[in-house]
């Protein structure tokens, strides 16, 4: 038999069989959709606590002057070190792989005042990497300048409480006031948010570190936080930073890094189970849809058995049906999965409009073992009965409906 | 030449063993012209099957020309399916989906001949059996008569030495009937070996020689126009 008479034979097989066609194209298209939209909504849950949880801080480390262990109590809050951080150090950590940003942070109470009012805030000296360490949101404006960590810019971004007890309902953007014997600038208002890291984020003033340094008269750091690419490199850069710091400071190892390991424990926790219940959904899903698949094909291909015994009383050998019935399959199979993947695209287009607050994305793994899936049970499941009744004598297949 | 020797088949009905075929010893010669009639359940398809290779006797030997065809290979028995019977079912068994004239093509697409040349015997197949303004039509709109006419096309379109032929008026009108029966005689009168399996006695009788089956045995195997000599 030539090969174009195979595929035009196959072709004319489901084409001229509209509703068994589109039975079968319906559960391919609902078999692979559903793999790839529960498994796209696990992946999605997932992805989403894992961005709360970072928000938290678990892939953050915080640099602290002196040694905690040599006196067992507490991290010396405190600068009482013989070598202060400095603002080199933390751009030094930067230059370790792995770490994305380095918020150097002095942190000191100033009085803050504006016209007649005045009061004590706490003012943070920092960077522009603080904004993405804190995941900080601007209600106004912006937020510190790039690159500029050395330069006294005498600008200031205000706490969202800060600036309501200051400014009232009246704008503050562009407006100046005192903060102790320095004149600032209002470049941006913070987002209302929480305390974390054990600080009130609505209640400061955050200025330049450098500006900071010489309104408190300091060269040292508070502390410096680092942020790492992910949870996973956290050990590795604890000691890498560990490593830095030593290097910079005479071989002395004079600082403290401290993690945050009961958020840490708690998140690996949440994490597994998350991705133990992502990869059930995907398997009950992947079961579900193959069986569907499966019986779908038995029962079309099952019921063209008297076709199959016709085929042979005609002259077509046991290999001809079998390639006939393998050729089929494989172009339906293939069309279902495609309509598969169109359902899949176009389900998770409509949840993400639903509900926006869930990062959804197709893993690509997903759609491939649904893909896989749809074709190998298509066709394994087309191939099998039609051999199955290739093998009968002619007279056995045709008589039995 | 066809010869069939102690040829047995039998089915398991339920926990019953029943003896289509008992013990069937058959000459046919080339270019014959035989019916096989008997009450139901007499074995006569069932004979006809297996000399179209669509049935597997348990015991015997069928021999096609000096070939046992019963021990040949699932591809060698294709080939003389394909080749060298023709067969035509009661119930026409044409592939739904497919038109008049494609249905006519099957055997040879499964024989893989040349588009080129297939066309051309289609064409010439229409044309002789009166089909040539149904050709494009699906089963479903053709009469009886006309479909049993697409089978008898698709049967003789690969020039097969027998024509098999399984009850061929047996949903027809007796009009349409008549019309395949002139059909298959003419292609007999052409040379082909024509076994046709029937209960209609008037129809049954037409043939040059005729056998009665009675619970899967020949009771008789009459030749009329020779005397009256009972042989087998």
């Amino acid at each position: 038999m030539r090969a174009v008479d195979v595929v035009s034979f196959a072709y004319r097989a489901f084409a001229g069989h509209r509703v068994r066609t589109v039975l079968l194209f319906v559960a391919m298209a609902i078999g692979v959709g559903s793999v790839v939209v529960l498994t796209t909504l696990g992946e999605g849950a997932r992805s989403y606590v894992v961005g709360q949880f970072s928000s938290l801080g678990t892939n953050l480390l915080i640099i602290l002057p002196g040694r905690s262990e040599t006196v067992g109590g507490p991290p010396p809050l405190l600068g009482i070190t013989p070598r202060d951080l400095t603002l080199e150090d933390a751009e030094a950590l930067l230059h370790i792989r792995g770490i994305r940003y380095s918020a150097p942070i002095i942190v000191g109470a100033a009085p803050l005042s504006r016209a007649d009012r005045e009061r004590e805030v706490t003012v943070l000296g920092s960077t522009s990497h603080l904004y993405h360490i804190r995941k900080l949101q601007m209600a106004y404006g912006r937020f510190l300048p790039e690159d500029e960590a050395l330069r006294q810019a005498a600008v200031c971004i205000l706490g969202h409480k800060t600036k309501t007890e200051l400014f009232g309902s009246d704008p503050a953007l562009g407006q100046s006031l005192r903060i102790g014997e320095y004149r600032f600038r209002v470049i941006g208002v913070l987002a209302p948010m929480g305390e974390s890291l054990g600080m009130d984020m609505s209640d400061v003033v955050i200025i330049p570190v450098a500006s900071a340094q010489s309104l408190f008269n300091t060269s040292s750091m508070f502390r410096i936080i680092v942020e790492a690419d992910s949870r996973e490199i956290m050990d590795r850069a604890k000691n890498a930073v560990l490593r830095t710091i030593k290097l910079r400071h005479e071989g002395e190892d004079d600082v403290t890094v401290v993690s945050q390991d009961a958020v840490l424990a708690t998140f690996d926790k949440i994490f597994t189970v998350l991705t133990l219940a992502v990869a059930s959904i995907g398997a009950i899903s992947i079961a579900v849809a193959g069986i569907l698949i499966m019986n779908v094909m038995l029962i079309v291909v099952s019921q063209r058995r008297a076709e199959i015994g016709l085929l042979k009383a005609l002259g077509a050998t046991r290999q001809q049906i079998i390639v006939l019935f393998l050729t089929e399959a494989i172009i339906v199979s293939s069309i279902g999965s495609a309509f598969g993947v169109l359902l899949a695209r176009g389900s998770v287009w409509g949840i993400e409009k639903l509900f926006p607050i869930l990062p959804l994305q197709i893993p690509l793994w997903s759609l491939a073992v649904a893909v896989a899936i749809a074709l190998m049970v298509g066709v394994v499941f087309a191939v099998l009965p039609a051999i199955n009744a290739a093998k009968l004598d002619p007279v056995v297949a045709l008589s039995r409906r | 030449m066809i010869s069939l020797e102690k040829i047995c088949r039998s089915f398991t009905v339920g926990d019953e063993k029943v003896h289509a075929l008992r013990d069937i010893d058959l000459r046919v010669s080339d270019g014959e012209y035989i019916s096989i009639m008997g009450p139901s359940g007499s074995g006569k398809s069932t004979l006809l099957n297996m000399i179209g290779l669509l049935d597997r006797p348990d015991s015997g030997t069928y021999r096609i020309g000096d070939e046992d065809v019963t021990l040949l290979s699932d591809r060698r028995q294709a080939e003389v399916r394909c080749h060298r019977i023709g067969f035509i079912f009661q119930f026409f068994h044409l592939v739904s989906r497919m038109t008049a004239s494609e249905n006519i093509e099957l055997p040879m697409i499964l024989a893989g001949m040349e588009p080129k040349q297939r066309r051309g015997k289609v064409e010439e197949a229409v044309e002789a059996f009166g089909l040539a303004d149904r050709a494009s039509h699906r089963p479903d709109q053709l009469s009886g008569g006309q479909r049993q006419r697409v089978a008898i096309a698709r049967a003789t379109v690969m020039q097969p030495e027998i024509l098999l032929a399984d009850e061929p008026t047996g949903n027809l009108d007796s009009t349409s009937g008549m019309d395949v029966i002139n059909i298959l005689e003419r292609l007999n009168g052409d040379g082909i070996t024509l076994i046709m399996v029937t209960h209609d006695h008037s129809l049954g009788r037409r043939a040059t020689r005729q056998l009665t089956m009675v619970d899967g045995r020949i009771e008789r195997d009459t030749v009329p126009s020779l005397s009256s000599a009972p042989g087998s």
